[in-house]
């Protein structure tokens, strides 16, 4: 499989001349940026926080896991040599261990800064307010700083050997190692899940035997799970170099396409009836931001429009909801019902995209942004306005607003579970229109549009007009979501419309991948689902606090390592990689290299 | 009747008086060149005629309608299409899609087609896509089989001047307007383009306005010839007339023993 770009590199470079630097400067620079890190965990509360979270049960919590990953991750960096002038692949060698080693017992330094920094003098709580006698007592007891040794000194500097010395071991057992890990404590944290799961299939006693309640996993089933994982990772595992190709789309046959859906359908049906409570609260918010974000994914992923005020659109399909169906809307209440009232919303959210749409789609990239940006705070605040109070109840919002009747029950917040069908309906037929429409003439126009739009205007296409439809198909879509909420939530009011909302499912079209249904799906459930909405709990709910700065941290992350997001469409990584795809165009999907017209086209571009 | 008549062209960007009062029209079944030094207001031309940027006087009329000052996609609608000097492909679009895109104006269905996937959205996808294969074919093997599904942005330089004219061409327009289509291939990419460019005509039935520097080109495709400098023409003609005529080798073409030296 190997076929591709990486030429063997002169292998016959006097092998012997150099043999594998001992460079222990660069353990000093990683440690540092271990200790800011460590510095960051303490101090920002993260680390208190943490520590009654048990994971597996007596033997690691929440805390001590974040302290373990600090020192792995600086002792397996520590132990990988840069590439230099003439070496390309330097391994790492026994001796490079020593380097994490140092790496490591730095990064410790940094909780001796934080020690001093409360026994200091000055008051540094009053800006570090996490600066505090409690967090003292976590990291020293009631000793001096030789306290810190055991506490975070331990874990860090054994996890940094472990990370350096997982350098040494070969790429498939790596890797396998990785997944083992990330499997036990992934099922370590999700004991309410088990617990509402497996209780509702009367596997009650599995969930007693693996998990202790209200706490992590206990510790045989930990390693007896690490062990199947690790296994089962090597096994299936590839060996050789991780490798991406990037060939042109590789279509799915009709069949696999019908699979997979049907598969996908049937589980949207069925699973639910087995989730409990917790799970299909969860799912319900995940399917009412994923709403928003499909709708954001038509204008930003087909049309390449930056729109920063996607909430907006949502928060006219909640407060239009609101006022057409509640019975104490301030003044206009007629009440209706919720089916009666929902295309009456869908037409005002097309409405309000032609409104937002008209003045700004003259403008371009940031301009767009910011205009939509402005656009969407000037809806909130005209809600929570005094004067057009008497109609939206200003800072009060609306209230009790009626669940959706569906004729042999009613579906609202208390019922998760219905809620949780009907959203999925609704999130069918969004993902419906969005791939119907992608597909098709308006589809190719908006493409071309992102590509570039004078010449898709050169081209023939009424760009106005293009521009305008993805902005009203996209509120259309959100204002879906609205009129969920407003039904699960049973209250609207303008504070749950804040710009902070249109971040975070910009986030999650990014992080999942733009442009492409799966990726935005994909990107709903690990954002919302795991970390948690803009109000929203997720699953691990213990995060809470810190969701802000792992939203950002995985932003940052993603943009450095995989721009393209988790599940990314073709065009996007074409986008992204135009080097590497121009590279393996030259090579069929078999990896042969394809050998035409090289005498006449030899490439001048 | 001519296809094209435009009469006392002028534009200017700031200071720069990029076109001067040109007039110029074409017959349909014409080839036309226009050539001049770099500068000479040719691609201002084109720029104006194809409506990227409006004229600031004159008429410019198309199969009899005034199509001046019109947006572009309006003008391309009306059956007028173009290249541009420096390539404009969609690069992370597929050469086949590159190619539909140009279909666009030709079809009528909407959101409303897509979404309900109508009889009409179905038969216009099918159209759509059997006419991009057959506007395709005409550059033979250059840009079939797998090359259909690869990005523009991998096609070699003259693979992407190639593919610009298919798009242009399924537009389905009446006129084309080629900006320097041969620049930047090898002498026999540009033999074999020269005689795309007669068969645009003869197999087609498009009427073609070609800006060209390469004078072997100019010769063989075309049935007159316009010089511009400095945003006037200079004088227009058949290729013998233009290729002797004392202004334009002062201007352009140079002394003939370094005739060819400006391409």
């Amino acid at each position: 499989m190997a076929t591709t770009t990486t030429p063997e590199v002169a292998p016959e470079v006097a092998p012997a001349l150099e043999a594998t630097p001992f460079e222990p400067r660069r353990g000093l620079t990683v440690g540092a940026l271990g200790a800011l890190a460590l510095i960051l965990v303490l101090t920002n509360g993260m680390y208190l926080t943490f520590l009654p979270r048990e994971l597996v049960v007596g033997v690691l919590d929440l805390g001590t896991l974040a302290l373990l990953l600090i020192g792995l991750i600086v002792g397996s960096r520590a132990a990988v040599h840069l590439p230099r002038p003439g070496r390309v692949d330097i391994p790492t060698v026994p001796r490079d261990v020593v380097v994490s080693l140092l790496a490591g017992a730095v990064t410790s330094l940094g909780a001796v800064l934080v020690v001093l920094a409360i026994d200091a003098p000055w008051d540094l709580r009053s800006a570090f307010p996490n600066l505090s006698p409690q967090l003292r007592t976590a990291l020293v007891g009631e000793a001096g700083l030789g306290g810190l040794l055991t506490s975070i000194a331990a874990p860090i500097l054994l996890a940094a050997v472990l990370g350096g010395a997982s350098r040494l071991l070969g790429r498939r057992v790596r890797r396998a190692l990785v997944v083992g890990t990330e499997v036990t404590l992934g099922l370590s944290m999700i004991e309410l899940v088990a617990r509402d799961l497996l209780g509702n299939v009367g596997l009650a006693a599995l969930h007693k035997a693996m998990w202790v309640t209200n706490s992590g996993i206990r510790p045989l089933p930990a390693v007896a799970l690490f062990a199947v994982a690790t296994g089962l990772a090597f096994a299936l595992g590839r060996r050789g170099p991780r490798e991406r190709r990037f060939h042109a789309a590789e279509a799915r046959t009709t069949r696999q396409r019908t699979v997979v859906l049907v598969a996908a359908l049937a589980a949207a049906l069925i699973l639910p009836a087995f989730f409990g409570l917790i799970v299909n609260e969860l799912l319900v918010n995940v399917g009412i931001f994923l709403l928003m974000a499909l709708g954001l994914n038509v204008v930003i992923g087909y049309a390449g429009m930056l729109n920063l005020g996607s909430i907006a659109f949502f928060a006219v399909g909640a407060y239009g909801m609101a006022v057409l169906t509640s019975p104490t809307s301030p003044t206009f209440a007629p009440a209706l019902s919720w089916w009666v009232a929902l295309p009456i919303v869908v037409g005002l959210s097309a409405l309000a995209g032609l409104l937002i749409g008209a003045p700004v789609i003259g403008l371009r990239g940031d301009y767009l942004a910011i205009v939509t940006l402005g656009f969407s705070e000037i809806i909130r605040l005209l809600f929570l306005s005094d004067w057009l109070g008497p109609y939206f109840g200003a800072a009060q919002g609306i209230r009790s607003i009626p669940g959706i009747d569906v004729g042999f029950t009613t579906l609202s917040g208390i019922d998760p579970r219905g809620m949780l069908y009907i959203t999925i309906v609704f999130v069918l037929v969004a993902v419906y229109v969005s791939k119907q429409l992608q597909d098709s003439r308006v589809g190719r126009a908006w493409a071309a549009l992102r590509e570039d739009e004078s010449t898709a205007q050169a081209m023939g296409i009424d760009t106005q007009q293009s521009k305008l439809l993805a902005f009203v198909i996209g509120a259309i879509l959100a204002s879906f979501g609205g009129a969920l909420f407003a039904a699960k939530v049973g209250t609207v009011f303008p504070n749950s419309f804040a710009l902070l909302v249109s971040i975070i499912i910009l986030v999650v079209v990014i992080v999942g991948g733009m442009g492409h249904i799966p990726g935005v799906i994909v990107g709903a459930v690990v954002l919302i689902g795991i970390l948690g909405g803009p109000r929203q709990p997720g699953l691990l709910q213990e995060f809470g606090e810190y969701k802000l700065l792992i939203y950002g941290a995985v932003l940052i992350y993603m943009m450095l390592q995989r721009p393209e997001g988790l599940v990314p469409s073709v065009r996007r990584t074409r986008e992204l990689h135009a080097e590497e795809f121009s590279q393996d165009a030259w090579f069929d999907r078999k990896g042969r290299f394809i050998d035409d017209d090289a005498d006449t086209d030899d490439g001048k571009a | 009747m001519a296809l094209l008549e435009i009469v006392g062209l002028k534009k200017s960007f700031g200071g720069l008086n990029a076109l001067q009062g040109v007039d110029f029209r074409i017959d349909r079944g014409e080839i036309v060149s226009i050539i001049g030094p770099n500068g000479a207001g040719k691609t201002s031309f084109f720029n104006v005629t194809s409506g990227i940027f409006p004229p600031d006087a004159g008429t410019i009329r198309f199969k009899d309608e005034d199509i001046a000052g019109l947006p572009p996609n309006l003008i391309t609608e009306r059956g007028l299409a173009r290249t541009f000097q420096n390539v404009k492909l969609f690069p992370n679009l597929t050469v086949l899609e590159n190619v539909m895109v140009g279909q666009h104006c030709r079809r009528r269905s909407g959101a409303w087609d897509a979404i309900l996937r109508t009889p009409r959205f179905r038969r216009e996808e099918r159209e759509t896509e059997e006419r991009a294969r057959e506007v395709l074919s005409f550059f033979g093997s250059r840009l079939s089989g797998y090359r259909l599904e690869q990005p523009a942005s991998v096609l070699s330089y003259a693979n992407r001047r190639r593919l610009e004219i298919a798009r242009a061409m399924a537009t389905e327009p009446d006129l084309l307007l080629l900006d320097e289509p041969t620049a930047g291939m090898n002498p026999r990419e540009t033999a074999e383009l020269t005689e795309l460019i007669g068969k645009l005509r003869t197999e087609k039935g498009f009427t073609v306005v070609v800006i060209e520097h390469d004078m072997k080109v100019v010769a063989n495709v075309s049935d007159r010839v316009v010089v511009l400098d400095h945003g006037v023409k200079l004088i227009e003609g058949d290729y013998a007339t233009i290729s002797t005529d004392e202004t334009v080798i002062e201007a352009y073409l140079g002394r003939p023993e370094s005739k060819e030296g400006a391409a």
